[in-house]
């Protein structure tokens, strides 16, 4: 029960500040289309290096929690998704919504959001020590191999093609070899004067979450976006609480959907809801009314989306492999403040780990609150022009690359970085295990170097590393990302291309 | 878009992945020390296959993931792309950070705002938005962070 003594961190002056401003923000972020979560984070880094490492945390934790969260108002008000995870909460808030129930809905949404995160922050809590002592145990080749299997289960699970997701994995270990090698100080790949310092991970993030989402709001051009926000009439408060706990089976099915997905490392947010919202149906005795604006497709949903963000941090804490790419955002969050998961993390940085997870727990509290509040001037700050968003992501982007080692050169890194991955999302590509790979290669690099000179003095490297049960048991990991993913696409091709023949036929 | 330009842009991509990865691997492979590309060795050999068999995929037609390029959004994002980076590589020494990421928001907010252009309004309400964001900015950066941006010609 350690984590109890760290309550009181989180509601000093300074920190409680950055927590409802990250908060209120998130939801603000998270309502707006074309910001996603994992962006929002990736921009709010910079400023985090002025503050102490449990608020930067605290920051960046409230707002993973409640842009999740916020992305509900867009989805029930607009019925555009805020982010990925919020699809599904559009499927029966926004039916809702129509039939004047958009109180009820935003209501019931961040109630079962927080119910999904709490429990998701309690699991946080009392499974990370467990496994980070158990990840004592790990000597350089396991901790490679680690590298490795986070570089892989994110590339094969959140990528579409899973030689692409596997690309973008090793085009981001190759990134991240760029600059000035540790050991000997031999040059590597450095092409032009701004990679003598190497490629910097917060103007990397930067670039490679934001300018991808700027173009993307340029692409559509002049077009005027037609999002006129549903108007929300008042309701009680304490009807939408009654209406959460009669559908408690909704509940209970996306809060542990949510969990499950949150710790399967790599899967993420974007599935939880939906998986959730297609378990909760198929559960549901009112299965036809699911879409038609019935509760419990937004309670499953939106319990479920909240449910994985704390799990999502467990492989996170002890592995240092994010559950979801907003977790790899956080990850650089945290190696920028000089802490790295790990065994060490709760002996070494024990305040700084239990403040910040105590305030994703209040966090969850607040965002409740302020959600219900808010939700209506989140609808309306949500209809802001894209040309505007575009201008303002892109100015504030170049500002918070410039401020982390006040160089144009990261300016110069991150513009370029940003452009060549929206060419490639264009073809299949995907950011996170591009990020994973700039994130995890130099971890992946030393491990594999102290490694070698272990393997030097003992039977040599390929016992070293190819053998020992652990070093096996993640190996097999390994393969089995890569298969299942490789299944998975051979399937979903041969059930397209069975699809399309049936069309033909017809 | 036709099958066929969406096979080249395939193709083309695959092509210019796979050409990094041969960079990579021939780095790694000739630059001294070779104890300092150990690494490096091993990571583009994994990427030099895996770029192949993407390459042989777009050639063969196989590779059917993502939508690639098409004309329209790349007129519509050519300007606005122009201005980034002549404001990034250029604009923001010569004139000074403030300035010139007023004068970018502004034109960015010109050419891509639904609004008429020929109505004075408009520009006025685009100069003012300008002013409330740049302000913030200012607030954020040189008060709250105290981050020193260049100056230019301005400030």
């Amino acid at each position: 029960m350690e984590f109890l003594s760290y309550f009181s961190h989180v509601f000093e002056p300074v920190s409680l500040l950055l927590l409802i401003g990250g908060t209120i923000g998130g939801l603000i972020l998270g309502a707006t289309p074309g910001l996603s979560p994992t962006m929002a984070v990736a921009l709010l880094i910079p400023f985090t290096f002025h503050l102490q490492p449990s608020q930067g945390l605290i920051l960046l934790g409230a707002a993973y929690t409640s842009t999740v969260a916020g992305g509900a108002v867009s989805a029930i008000l607009l019925k555009i998704p805020g982010a990925p995870a919020n699809i599904a909460t559009a499927l029966d808030g926004n039916e809702m919504a129509k039939k004047g129930e958009g109180a009820k809905a935003l209501h019931l949404a961040f109630m079962s959001s927080a119910v999904g995160g709490i429990i998701g922050v309690l699991l946080l809590i009392f499974l990370t020590p467990t496994l980070a002592k158990w990840a004592l145990a790990f000597g350089p080749s396991h901790l490679f191999w680690i590298a490795i299997l986070g570089v892989t289960v994110i590339g094969t699970l959140d990528s579409k093609s899973f030689v692409k997701g596997l690309l973008s994995g090793c085009i981001g270990l190759w990134l991240s070899m760029i600059g000035y090698d540790d050991i000997q100080g031999a040059e590597r790949f450095i092409f032009t004067d701004a990679l003598t310092g190497g490629i910097n991970i917060i103007a990397a993030l930067i670039g490679l979450f934001a300018i991808p989402q700027v173009l993307d709001m340029l692409s559509k051009g002049r077009a005027r976006s037609a999002m006129d926000a549903i108007e929300v009439r008042h309701q009680s408060l304490t009807a939408s609480f009654k209406e959460m706990v009669s559908n408690m089976r909704a509940l209970s099915i996306g809060t542990v959907v949510g969990s499950i997905i949150g710790l399967i490392p790599g899967v993420g947010g974007q599935i939880a809801g939906l998986v959730a919202y297609d378990q909760a149906r198929k559960f549901s005795p009112e299965k036809d009314k699911f879409g038609t604006g019935h509760a419990e497709g937004v309670i499953a949903a939106e319990s479920a989306n909240n449910a994985m963000v704390g799990p999502s941090l467990v492989p996170l804490l002890t592995l240092s492999i994010p559950g979801s790419p907003t977790a790899a955002v956080l990850l650089g969050g945290l190696l920028i403040h000089g802490i790295f998961p790990g065994s060490d993390l709760f002996k070494n940085h024990a305040a700084v780990a239990w403040t910040f997870i105590d305030s994703m727990l209040i966090g969850q509290v607040l965002m409740v609150i302020f959600g219900i509040y808010i939700a209506n001037l989140a609808a309306k700050i949500a209809q802001v022009p894209r040309s505007i968003l575009a201008a303002g992501v892109f100015i504030l982007a170049v500002f918070g690359a410039y401020s982390v080692q006040q160089s144009m050169g990261d300016v110069h890194v991150m513009i370029v970085l940003g452009i060549a991955m929206y060419v490639l999302e264009k073809f299949g590509f995907s950011a996170a295990p591009l990020v994973l790979g700039l994130i995890l290669g130099p971890i992946a690099e030393s491990n594999f170097l102290q490694g070698s000179l272990i393997a030097g003095a003992q039977d040599g490297a390929v016992i070293y590393f190819l053998t020992g049960y652990l070093n096996l048991f993640l190996i097999a990991l390994v393969v089995a990302s890569v298969g299942y993913a490789f299944w998975s696409t051979m399937t979903s091709r041969r059930e397209l291309e069975k699809s399309q023949k049936s069309g033909l036929m017809r | 878009m036709r099958t066929s330009t969406k096979k080249f842009q395939q193709i083309a991509s695959g092509g210019t992945v796979l050409l990094v990865a041969i960079t990579v691997a021939w780095l790694s492979y000739t630059r001294e020390p070779a104890s300092a590309f150990l690494f490096p060795r091993l990571i583009s050999i994994v990427f030099l296959a895996l770029s192949c068999w993407n390459f042989f995929r777009a050639v063969m037609g196989m590779a059917r993931i993502g939508g690639g390029l098409d004309v329209t959004s790349a007129m519509h994002i050519t300007p606005g792309l122009v201005v980034m980076l002549v404001y990034v590589f250029w604009l923001a020494k010569f004139l000074g950070f403030y300035v010139a990421s007023s004068l970018t928001f502004f034109v960015l907010l010109t050419l891509y705002d639904s609004g008429n252009r020929s109505e004075l309004s408009n520009w006025a309400k685009r100069a003012l938005i300008t002013a409330f964001f740049m302000a913030i900015m200012y607030a954020l950066f040189a008060f709250v962070l105290k981050v020193q941006l260049p100056r230019g010609m301005f400030i």
